[in-house]
């Protein structure tokens, strides 16, 4: 190994993985770790650590990784990151920490993302827990949302003595990492719920089944039920749809539920009742993550999947190996495509979409270079399920229900960057619930921030 | 988890349930809706509200035999848990409303519920006799041997009509022929309000248009989350799309597309479910109960 290249990671058959659940990427074993730690520079002015949302002293772990003190490794992560074995899988490393790396500029930047999952895979086969807080400071603080915002903010809290209780609107506990990522990326079982559970041993309480908002407002909590303040984590929930016609259509799905029916719900495994579509051809409309986790986990239930996406590959929103894993399995990508419409048969199911290419014009406010449809190019495509995935909002089930909390045209939440402060004395917030829909790493950050301003708060009261 | 403190056998596949949740027993009004999960396999079930009692912190349920979870609901005894139960989920009743009170107090109202949707109506009907308005009730049933929740009816109705498809108990009609014949009689409502299956208020919100009687709808479509995360249970109401769980379960009947709606409740429906609903229903199957739907 000369150092230009990482240690490659262990990955099921495209073939093979295609027609299962089971997780994609193996991951590293401890040689292989080591292995790729060995390339780290150790930089005395790491970039990664700036790429980081949650700061996570990145140099120091993989240095433990390289002597093989993997437990060491792991409480430097856990000093940072409430969600490493997560974190690890579905960050986008390439434009954060990775993205930084100097071995990046002649080479392969490190494999800091795959480290990262290894330390936190390791050290769960291992029954090592995060360290837990000395003693309670006897203060309470409300968490609306068990997602990944609302878990480090309670992960954080909870380490500095304060006795937290997330709330959850769903019957389990993870938010996005429950009902949005599919199996195959982010194991239920075995990596989230035993994430939540390392949370849990900090000593947060989850409250399932409380829809905050409908079962109890958040004046009510802080009233009635003795919390000192509050954090909204509450994700970005309402699903968008185009607005085309045909979209009442049967078959047409958002991504929302066409996951939720999967994951949460666990329609794929013998035994569940809940019912979902098998189509047996699928168009899946937008280029983000969700659109490959929605395609992907169509295809393993025997469909043949497009995506359609109105601008090109450089222009996928998606995380780069989500796109590559896509390919791989034979998901057909058609791009600079739009739909006009959703084609309906005489009782009411899909029967195909009609599509308008595109090209690309000028780069419009995001600074990516819009499409533009060119007239005359519709064609049809023959199908039986469409799945929406063009984003969420936010929901308005708490802004509508706390007086004095201010929002966006967008209807986000509007709240301090640095310390989620909204503007309602003693609530908080932060993800997507305040930024719309983003990734999972940004929502921690934000919890992590709120955290510190909580603290900050509740030690000035 | 959650307790079933009461289980009465209402009808052969009718079962009324008082479950133990304090948090919902003590926000929930007229109108709303919960969502029950009974174990790690079952679906999470939307089931209207039918009764609540704030002190015992109970709320009543009542579930049909429609798809496989509710068949394996109807297995729970008194004493055991249901795994999940949430709620109070969507808006409450506008009419249920204090802040309504003197405007509702002005109408004359009538509510027309229809098999299942018998059980939803009397929480609104019983929250209006509570603050002195009596409506009249029209609980419209296949057969004699289908009827239940009559004398509860009774207790908070102003006028109570009982009809039978086949005559075998009360008025040999249909609610809308009911309200038909009332109107002829001279009665004048300036309000309804419809719950059950979507083929009948279907036809009710077509007489009342007719006779010019704003009317609400109660809508049951297929729902996952119940809380406006996965849009299954969207409909077209005036030309807008609209989440029932959210922005409903209640709309103004006169503008609801019913055609849309209940070929979306067809989503899920294997033709071994279809076969099984027809067999069972008969002649009065019109295909509009989805997997979640008739117990409105």
């Amino acid at each position: 190994m000369d150092g230009f290249v990482r240690v490659p990671v262990r990955e099921q058959e495209p073939k093979v993985r295609a027609t299962n659940f089971e997780e994609v990427c193996y991951g590293y074993n401890e040689e292989e770790a080591v292995a790729e730690a060995s390339r780290c520079l150790n930089c005395k002015n790491p970039l990664c650590v700036q790429g980081c949302p949650v700061s996570i002293n990145i140099p120091a772990f993989i240095a433990q990784v390289k002597e093989g003190n993997f437990e060491a490794a792991y409480q430097i992560i856990s000093e940072s990151s409430a969600l490493p074995a997560i974190c690890g899988r579905v960050c986008p490393q390439e434009s954060q920490c990775e993205g930084k790396c100097i071995r990046g500029i002649k080479g392969e930047a490190i494999a800091i993302g795959k480290l990262e999952r290894f330390v936190a895979d390791w050290a769960r086969e291992h029954g090592i827990k995060p360290k837990k807080a000395e003693g309670s400071n006897g203060h309470k603080v409300a968490v609306i949302g068990s997602g990944p915002a609302g878990l480090t903010c309670a992960g954080d809290l909870a380490k500095l003595g304060y006795d937290v209780t997330i709330f959850e609107a769903l019957h389990q506990a993870g938010g996005v990492l429950s009902y949005g990522i599919p199996e195959f990326r982010l194991p239920k079982d075995k990596v989230v719920a035993a994430e939540v559970e390392n949370v849990k041993s900090l000593g947060v309480k989850i409250e399932t089944n409380v829809v905050i908002g409908k079962s109890v407002k958040i004046d009510e909590l802080m009233a009635e039920e003795g919390f000192e303040a509050v954090f909204i984590g509450s994700g970005a929930g309402l699903p968008r749809f185009m607005g085309i016609p045909g979209e009442q259509a049967n078959g047409v799905f958002s991504a929302n539920e066409f996951l939720t029916r999967n994951n949460l719900m666990k329609a794929f495994k013998e035994g569940y009742e809940t019912p979902i579509s098998h189509g047996k051809k699928v168009v899946v409309v937008g280029g983000g993550n969700v659109a490959m986790d929605a395609a992907r986990t169509a295809l393993r239930l025997g469909a043949e999947v497009h995506i359609v996406y109105r601008r090109g590959e450089e222009e996928l929103p998606a995380r780069k190996e989500e796109v590559h894993h896509a390919k791989e399995e034979g998901i057909i990508f058609d791009l600079l495509q739009n739909p006009t419409e959703i084609l309906v048969d005489e009782n009411g199911w899909v029967k195909g979409i009609r599509i308008i290419k595109m090209e690309l014009g000028e780069p419009d406010e995001s600074g990516r270079r819009s499409p533009v449809e060119i007239p005359g190019s519709e064609y049809d495509i023959e199908c039986d399920t469409v799945i929406m995935s063009l984003g969420t909002s936010p929901n308005p089930l708490i802004s509508s229900t706390t007086e004095g909390l201010e929002t966006n045209r967008r209807k986000c939440i509007v709240a301090d960057e640095t310390n989620g402060q909204t503007s309602k004395c003693a609530v908080f917030a932060g993800g997507d619930a305040v930024t719309g829909a983003a990734t999972v790493i940004l929502a921690m950050g934000a919890g992590k921030a709120a955290a510190k301003g909580i603290h900050e708060y509740l030690s000035n009261k | 988890m959650y307790q079933i403190v009461r289980r009465q056998q209402l009808q052969s596949n009718i079962v009324l349930m008082d479950i133990k949740a304090p948090r919902v027993a003590k926000e929930c009004l007229p109108g709303q809706f919960i969502i029950a999960k009974m174990d790690e396999f079952g679906e999470r079930i939307p089931l209207t509200i039918c009764d609540y009692d704030r002190e015992k912190e109970t709320v009543t349920i009542v579930v049909q035999t429609i798809g496989a979870g509710t068949e394996r609901m109807m297995d729970l005894k008194e004493g055991d848990f249901l795994m999940d139960f949430v709620g109070p989920l969507g808006c409450p009743s506008e009419l249920c409303l204090e802040k309504n009170l003197e405007e509702t107090r002005k109408k004359k109202i009538v509510f027309i519920g229809g098999g299942l949707g018998t059980a939803p109506v009397y929480p609104q009907v019983k929250w209006l006799h509570e603050h002195g308005i009596d409506a009249d009730v029209i609980i419209g049933y296949r057969n004699k041997d289908l009827l239940f929740y009559e004398e509860e009816m009774r207790s908070v109705a102003g006028n109570l009509y009982v009809t039978t498809d086949d005559g075998s108990y009360g008025f040999h009609g249909n609610g809308c022929q009911q309200l038909q014949a009332l109107v002829d009689e001279g009665k004048k409502y300036d309000l309804c309000v419809s719950i059950g299956p979507m083929i009948m208020m279907k036809f009710v919100c077509l007489l009342t248009k007719e006779l010019g009687i704003p009317t609400i709808v109660s809508m049951n479509p297929i729902m996952v989350d119940g809380t406006g995360m996965c849009g299954a249970c969207r409909l077209v109401v005036d030309g807008k799309v609209k989440f029932a769980c959210v922005d409903g379960p209640e709309f103004d009947g006169h503008l609801v597309d019913f055609d849309q709606a209940m070929k979306r409740m067809q989503q899920y429906k294997s033709e071994e479910g279809r076969a099984k609903l027809a067999y069972e229903e008969g002649d009065t199957h019109h295909g509009g109960c989805g997997h979640c739907g008739g117990d409105k």
